[in-house]
């Protein structure tokens, strides 16, 4: 890799996924060795039994599968329920794959790719032994339908299936007929009807949203009270804000399951728990995970790094997440690219990359496509001595420009995130080298995109030429990580996570895409538009995020898997 | 004495209705200022990427389009009539009072809040009795032996007590008793009394201990300073002249003066609490009403934050006009024609 020549720079190759997956232990008799769970699985087991405890530093958006989107609770909803389809559980890139779970097969398109057709396999129970049909799993796309009722959940299905008009979902349109959108012809049959074609339909068919719901058990705003069980654990206990507790499911019958192994017998999971608290009980094997995948806390970091001992106890992949720099073309002298070049320029690399966490926090990117997903190529236009920036070459495009003095701008970063905060500060002493002054201006990460960073008319008024940013991807497919941060038309009037790149050709080139069968071109696509967002510089990327996770005491089977971008909790056991 | 409780309790309820006031206020005006639409409000309440028109309906159903003397009668409303709440697949009840459904977890506040008590509540007397026992019974040996050894660390540790934060003191303690000695709970261990005694003492002593200290130590230097006066009283020496027993002296006419600023203190401590309380619960991972106020104010969750503010402001009302009614016990001479 090009990255590991740079002084200074972490020389791990990125990408945990690069170097074959294997199914090999890396600890034998209770040697830890650090990132064995990386592109392998840590202590490999088949064993069952035992409680598998988890602790949560926040609380889930909901349990509720149709209501529900942040990255561990769709890793953790598969314990369940079971959605159509599933990323296979497995280390590495091979955790990329889509298997399927409901379904017999991955999806049948038809030749528009706009019909996709999926057979559900016969013998899946919900937890009081009631078969499982496709029209629950018509069902529950119906219902989630309804965003006033389930506000959280991804939109995908709203926006791509051909909806009846004036449809409200399942509770305001009750006796509607959509069939339009979902057909079932019959108990195993369902069929998709989308308004344009859309060839990475499958990935969408794996989130909750289509795993099944029972119409005559669904309470609304409370089914995630007790959410109707489909998977290999069911809810034994549910305290909203404060945990639950799962345990088998006595319906789940594993010949209709290849895919989960389900080890653990139990699975106690608390919700609220003080971050440091939980890197604590990490650290001493009290909790086993911790549930948000977020990794450790700056507290405990000088605690575990320096000790060889706990440090052999963490697993520090490279994440499908990127961190950068907005640099937005609608603020004067931005709207220049030789002084949105200059910036690039002059920026360093180096110390962003320590602002980030320096080894353990990334990997230094010169492409806005995260190390491990396809289409990513390594952009060579700014490249400098040491990544410290080149100042001489910034000189030249702010001269161009017609800024020979440098200008002044804005830079917006989330208060609440100190890394954001040293970002910003480090740009503010590498472009003053040029002339470039730039001043802090932090806003309350809840109010971000809403209100300041992604509201285009308070950009403009309030000159913010710069935003520190970050992305990670809802799939492991690029599509759904440029997408959302890369097509103009989905910019609207506030609550935007990119406002800064705006290219006609790239636009045009999605449209490309989605209608582009192989998946080879779809990457190389992808790369030629990651050229031109770094190239017109509207973007400029920092480091390639990774995660430092801490495991707890006495865990088996244990892995992280690419599309999950965390501890891949439908494999993970437990010792008894 | 009837017409005096009357009076303060309409004074109480006023309090609380401008503390609501004030508190719906600091959540609508402030981000208003700031140039917030209805729809920048409901954008909180969403899952990422969410729609606008998601966003829409969102604020539509919170009420953001109101205005906010409407939105802040209905929630008015809610608490003396109660209301009803569109789960979607049905209708659900709240009976009065109802502080409504939180934004975030679309469940109802008041069994939330009720619930929660039960914790605060425990942590708060399990450790009131530690700092008043602990604070007075230092205090008293203290000023009986002024200027000794006992009288001079007690002191400093005391200082020390009042000085170093619930956080840090929280998490010291917990790695070292908890997760190096394994004598104490780990953080979040939490079972009710009503189950089982000795488990919810056991869990809660490292709690009690660390917020007692915060207490103990004001206990402690207000008892020794009042001792130290009535000590020196003519009544004591006439006390002693009679030839009453040493400890007749201390207990009896010393420290039954020397009380009465304790109960003052103890009465707006037990009532500020929910202070204490905040820090204790968000260290030691306890479900109670403190961390409930955390996760509401850091969601924005309006009903849940007006729901914890008024209980807060509630206990200290009460807790005051308890001290009130207390001083006539304590103290004759301001008992009450």
């Amino acid at each position: 890799m090009a990255l590991a020549a740079c002084a200074g720079s972490p020389t791990q190759t990125p990408g945990q996924g690069q170097s074959a997956p294997a199914a090999t232990g890396a600890t034998a008799g209770g040697t830890e060795v650090a990132d064995a769970a990386v592109g392998k699985i840590y202590n490999p087991s088949d064993k069952k039994g035992g409680t598998l405890k988890m602790a949560n530093t926040a609380d889930w958006d909901s349990l509720d599968p149709g209501n529900t989107y942040y990255g561990y609770s769709l890793n953790f909803a598969r314990l369940y329920g079971r959605a159509l389809l599933m990323f296979k559980a497995a280390p590495g890139t091979d955790g990329n794959t889509l298997v399927p779970d409901l379904a017999e097969s991955v999806g049948k398109a038809s030749d528009d790719a706009k019909t996709w057709t999926y057979k559900l396999r016969k013998g899946v129970k919900f937890e009081d032994g009631t078969e499982v049909t496709s029209k629950d799993v018509a069902y529950a796309v119906a219902r989630q339908f309804d965003k006033e009722i389930h506000p959280n959940g991804p939109t995908y299905l709203n926006a791509l299936l051909d909806w009846p008009k004036g449809y409200k979902g399942a509770y305001k349109s009750k006796d509607a007929d959509f069939s339009s959108a979902v057909e079932t012809p019959d108990d195993q049959t369902i069929i998709f009807h989308l308004k344009e074609p859309f060839g990475l339909f499958d990935y969408i068919m794996q989130m909750p949203m289509t795993m099944p719901v029972p119409k005559d058990k669904d309470t609304g705003t409370k089914y995630q009270e007790h959410v109707i069980s489909t998977g290999p654990y069911k809810f034994e206990k549910n305290e909203i804000g404060k945990g639950f507790t799962l345990v088998r499911n006595d319906q789940w019958d594993p010949a209709t399951d290849p895919n989960r192994p389900a080890l653990p017998d139990r699975i106690e999971v608390q919700t609220g728990v003080n971050a440091d608290d939980v890197d604590n009980r990490l650290i001493s094997g009290d909790v086993h995970i911790a549930v948000d995948g977020l990794g450790i806390g700056n507290a405990a970091l000088p605690k575990v790094l320096p000790d060889p001992a706990l440090k052999a106890r963490t697993d520090n992949p490279v994440q499908q997440r990127t961190w950068y720099t907005s640099i937005i073309p609608d603020v004067a002298p931005l709207d220049n690219v030789e002084c949105r070049r200059a910036i690039a320029f002059a920026a360093d690399r180096n110390s962003l990359y320590r602002a980030y966490g320096g080894e353990t926090g990334g990997v230094i990117t010169t492409s806005l496509i995260p190390p491990s997903m396809a289409g990513y190529k390594p952009i060579d236009l700014y490249k400098s001595e040491g990544d410290k920036g080149d100042v001489e070459k910034a000189k030249a495009a702010l001269a161009k420009c017609g800024q020979p003095n440098g200008f002044e701008t804005n830079i917006a970063y989330r208060t609440e995130r100190t890394k954001e905060k040293a970002a910003a500060e480090s740009l503010q002493q590498s472009l003053a080298r040029v002339g470039i002054k730039l001043t802090l201006k932090p806003y309350p990460q809840d109010d971000y995109f809403a209100l300041y960073a992604g509201k285009p008319s308070y950009v403009k008024e309030n000159k913010i030429g710069l935003a520190i940013n970050g992305w990670g991807s809802d799939y492991p497919d690029t599509y759904g990580f440029m997408q959302a941060i890369t097509d103009s038309r989905d910019i609207r009037d506030a609550g935007n996570y990119n406002l800064s790149v705006k290219i006609p050709e790239v636009d045009k080139m999605i449209d490309q895409i989605k209608a582009e069968p192989d998946a080879a071109k779809r990457a190389d696509m992808w790369s030629q538009i990651d050229h031109m967002v770094i190239d017109q510089a509207v973007v400029m990327p920092s480091v390639a995020s990774k995660a430092l996770y801490m495991r707890g005491k006495g865990l088996t089977n244990l892995f992280i898997s690419d599309s999950q971008q965390m501890y891949d909790y439908v494999g993970v056991g437990v010792q008894q | 004495m009837v017409t005096y409780i009357i009076r303060r309790v309409i004074g109480a309820l006023a309090m609380l209705l401008i503390v609501s006031i004030v508190t719906f206020a600091i959540f609508f005006l402030v981000p208003r200022l700031a140039g917030a639409t209805p729809e920048a409000f409901a954008a909180r309440y969403v899952g990422r990427g969410a729609s606008m028109d998601t966003i829409r309906l969102v604020a539509e159903r919170l009420g953001f389009y109101d205005p906010v003397a409407v939105q802040y009668g209905r929630f008015l409303k809610g608490i003396v009539a109660g209301t009803e709440y569109d789960t979607g697949a049905g209708v659900d009840h709240c009976p009065a009072p109802c502080f409504g459904y939180s934004f975030i977890t679309q469940q109802p506040v008041w069994p939330n809040l009720m619930d929660r008590s039960r914790v605060t509540l425990s942590l708060g007397i399990g450790a009131a009795v530690l700092w008043l026992v602990g604070g007075v019974a230092t205090g008293v040996l203290s000023a009986l032996r002024r200027g000794s050894f006992f009288d001079r660390s007690a002191m400093g540790i005391a200082l020390a007590g009042v000085s170093l934060p619930i956080f840090f003191t929280g998490m010291i303690s917990l790695s070292i008793f908890s997760y190096g000695l394994g004598w104490t709970a780990p953080g979040g261990a939490w079972v009710d009394v009503t189950i089982d005694p000795l488990q919810w003492a056991y869990n809660l002593l490292l709690p009690w201990i660390t917020l007692a200290l915060l207490f103990a130590a004001t206990y402690a230097r207000l008892t020794r300073a009042g001792m130290l006066e009535t000590m020196g009283e003519d009544y004591i020496r006439t006390a002693r002249a009679k030839g009453l027993v040493e400890r007749g002296v201390v207990v009896k006419h010393g420290l039954r003066a020397a009380l009465t600023p304790i109960v003052t203190v103890f009465g707006l401590d037990f009532g500020l609490l929910m202070g204490g309380a905040v820090l204790t619960e968000s260290t030691f991972s306890l479900n109670g009403l403190g961390k409930y106020a955390v996760d509401a104010i850091k969601n924005n969750d309006l009903p849940a934050v007006m729901g914890v503010t008024l209980l807060a402001a509630l206990f200290v009302v009460v807790a005051n006009l308890v001290v009130d009614l207390l001083y006539a016990v304590v103290d004759p001479r301001v008992r009450l024609a």
